[in-house]
């Protein structure tokens, strides 16, 4: 049981601090700009066929720090000539840029690398077991992964509310307008902000595409969810991001660790149901068998009874 | 006067032309062919592969030979259904428009329910112009059991017939005491599950059933917190039914969290999977399957693979039985000399064919199902003439099941049109 619930832990936080990776950018770029951008998870996908790519003549390391810069440029690029020029028609064309852009994202990469599972490996040196624990291995890549999210989350925290950068972006964020006034170039700001957004987006295609593999589907498979993680957490909070990506690791986690559902509720309350009753998938539904779609049920109670999320400030 | 002859003339050429092309092109119009599968968005590498594989196939043994039914050509014209059921109806709308009377369609049995649905729904209302559904991959025994339809042929083993075989092999791994089953949760997973256990309970009672689990199809990003189950289970093998993204991740994260155990599948090989494993993989991915990839057992089949890699260096020939059944479709056509559903599917029924391998395989009139050897297969990069995406590892067969062996009794109670 022990060794169950600290597996189902360490899973947890390795899919967890993944989808924060994601979800900081997204959130950073919401709260700034106000576009929920559906392209996001795109430049995750693009990040590990970047990465791929760069690997195959550099090896992992060089794919580890090219892939994310040169998805951040091409993130700053589609903001200055794309997103900015939509800009002025609104937040619904904005919105609807970027879920073309999605698609555009998807096919192009389906064009150039073909539509196979791409063979896109963790490193050797990182190819041995970390600690083995009840005769389960824990792969030291996960263990790079824990320790590459950990760190982004300190380092971008600390340039938000310690640097001068960070505070220009923040008041850039309530008080654009103040901020331009004092002689900031507030449209850089935003390019930059969207350039590391899709950065961090595609830092995370780096280091996931060897463990969830490479394959141009993988972006719709977390694509989703990142969001579910930004409307929990409340719309532009990091913070908030954090812990919601975490409560969902962790959720999908322990439900699929744990083995109940609703034969042991219907032996609880003492009911039993035949095989050929016409609800019986109702009645041997599982928690493991639901586990991953549970973040969208907690998106429906959290906007049900604390709509602005966890750790969201939405006046007015 | 001169002056109007001319045209007069000129005309009298020009609709001789005419006309003659015009008759010319009615006895060399093609036979057009349906391929409908996802050849956009997530599922498109399985979909992509089968089409060029179709293609190649009507091009090397007829549009090269001068065509079919005294030179006509073959056309395979793509249909993308996205494997959604949805697309699949709006695009069988369209092959109707298009007047393609035979549909090939393999991914997801979900789909092929629909299709075969639609199919008969359609060819009810409209006698004389029914439409033809060549399974050539969809294996949920479904189709040739209840939902059996004369308008269906089903060119693949059908799970129940493949898992027979896989417990028979399962049966004899004396060290295997424990089955650990995980597959998505639709149709063919939950199939793949019930027959398992059926099959392990009569064959090796012994063995225990330590795993049942399913998973929504397409939406686990990371296996790892199932396979910490199947670890802790002390499971000695696995048996799952996945493909695509579903089953690359799943053998991933099992071979990653460093348990040594095989793992009993369908569909884990090529389309990138043999790659992505390696060597990491090495014999411990074992898959059911017809026609063997190594060895080939004739010349004919390796020229033809041979000739298949010159064309698509990148590809492989994943899968051989859309080669048979474009060729039994064509032996139906000259037998008849109809391209008519109706007749092709008399002509289809009880057919015996040789196949490239030299081997003869059998189409039941009963229920349209096919029977070929069938052979359980390793992956490895010993002994391999014929790797997979260029990867240097293949499937090496090991375990070989005759067709006579494995004809399994069918339930089906065909409705046959009358004429």
């Amino acid at each position: 049981m022990l060794e169950i619930f600290i597996f189902a832990t360490l899973n947890g936080l390795v899919t967890g601090l993944l989808l924060f990776m994601l979800a900081s950018g997204l959130t950073l770029i919401f709260s700034m700009m106000g576009v929920l951008n559906f392209a996001h998870a795109s430049f995750y996908m693009l990040g590990a066929y970047f990465a791929y790519s760069v690997s195959l003549y550099f090896g992992f390391w060089m794919g580890l720090i090219f892939a994310p810069l040169i998805v951040g440029v091409l993130g700053a690029v589609v903001e200055r000539y794309g997103l900015r020029r939509v800009h002025q028609s609104g937040h619904v064309a904005e919105l609807v840029f970027t879920f073309g852009l999605a698609f555009l994202i998807e096919e192009a990469v389906q064009f150039f690398w073909g539509p196979d599972t791409k063979n896109y490996q963790a490193p050797d040196i990182l190819d041995f077991p970390l600690f083995t624990l009840f005769g389960q291995e824990f792969s030291a890549y996960r263990g790079f992964m824990i320790g590459i999210s950990l760190s982004i989350f300190i380092t971008l925290y600390h340039i938000l509310t310690r640097s001068r950068i960070g505070i220009i972006i923040q008041a850039a964020i309530t008080h654009p307008n103040t901020v331009a006034n004092l002689g900031h170039n507030v449209p850089l700001i935003f390019m930059g902000v969207f350039g590391v957004g899709t950065a961090l987006a595609g830092l995370a295609g780096v280091i996931a595409g060897p463990v969830l593999t490479t394959f141009p589907g993988m972006s719709i498979a977390l694509g989703s969810i990142v969001f579910v993680i930004v409307v929990i957490g409340g719309l532009g909070s990091l913070a908030g991001a954090f812990i919601a990506s975490l409560l969902i690791g962790l959720l999908q986690s322990y439900a699929i660790a744990s083995d109940v559902g609703m034969p042991e509720l219907l032996n609880l309350l003492g009911l039993e149901f035949e095989r050929s009753h016409p609800l019986n998938d109702l009645w041997t539904l599982n928690l493991p068998r639901i586990a991953p779609i549970l973040p969208f049920l907690l998106l429906v109670l959290v906007l049900i009874f604390r709509p602005t999320g966890l750790l969201g400030k939405r006046e007015e | 006067m001169k002056k109007t002859k001319i045209p007069i003339f000129i005309n009298g050429l020009l609709i001789t032309l005419i006309a003659s092309f015009g008759i010319n092109t009615s006895a060399q119009e093609p036979v057009r062919i349906a391929f409908m599968d996802p050849l956009s968005g997530a599922f498109a590498a399985i979909g992509t592969s089968g089409l060029k594989q179709l293609q190649f196939a009507a091009d090397y043994f007829y549009n090269s030979k001068g065509g079919i039914l005294d030179g006509r050509m073959i056309e395979i014209v793509p249909l993308d259904n996205k494997q959604s059921p949805t697309e699949t109806q709006i695009q069988f709308r369209r092959a109707v428009s298009e007047e393609l009377r035979i549909i090939f369609q393999g991914n997801s049995s979900a789909v092929a329910n629909t299709l075969n649905q639609t199919i008969n729904r359609h060819n009810r209302r409209n006698p004389g112009q029914e439409v033809l559904q060549i399974n050539y991959s969809a294996v949920d025994p479904i189709l040739t059991e209840e939902n059996c339809s004369f308008w269906h042929f089903r060119f693949d083993a059908h799970a129940a017939m493949k898992l027979n075989v896989l417990t028979d092999y399962i049966a004899m791994e004396e060290s295997i005491k424990s089955m650990y089953i995980i597959g998505q949760d639709y149709s063919f997973g939950q199939a793949v599950s019930d027959i398992s256990i059926s099959l392990l309970a009569k064959k090796r009672p012994d063995i225990e059933i330590v795993g049942n689990e399913f998973h929504p199809i397409g939406q686990v990003k990371d296996f790892t917190p199932y396979v910490t189950k199947i670890v802790s289970s002390g499971a000695d093998a696995v048996i799952t039914g996945n493909f695509g993204a579903d089953m690359v991740s799943l053998a991933k994260s099992i071979i990653d969290s460093g348990l040594d155990i095989p793992i009993y599948t369908f569909y884990a090989a090529y389309d990138g999977i043999t790659a992505t494993l390696g060597a990491d993989g090495k014999n411990k991915i074992h898959l059911i399957h017809n026609e063997t990839s190594n060895p080939i057992p004739t010349e004919r089949r390796k020229d033809y693979i041979r000739a298949y890699k010159a064309a698509n260096p990148n590809r492989d020939v994943t899968q051989p039985r859309l080669v048979n059944a474009l060729q039994m479709i064509v032996q139906a056509m000259e037998q008849t000399q109809s391209t008519d559903p109706y007749d092709i599917a008399l002509a289809l029924e009880d057919m015996r064919f040789t196949t490239l391998s030299d081997e003869e395989i059998w189409m039941r009139g009963d229920d349209h199902q096919i029977f070929q050897s069938l052979h359980i297969s390793v992956q490895t990069d010993e002994g391999i003439e014929f790797d997979a995406d260029n990867s240097g590892f293949g499937l090496f067969s090991k375990f070989h099941v005759p067709a006579e062996e494995t004809i399994i009794e069918t339930s089906c109670q065909m409705r046959r049109p009358r004429r």
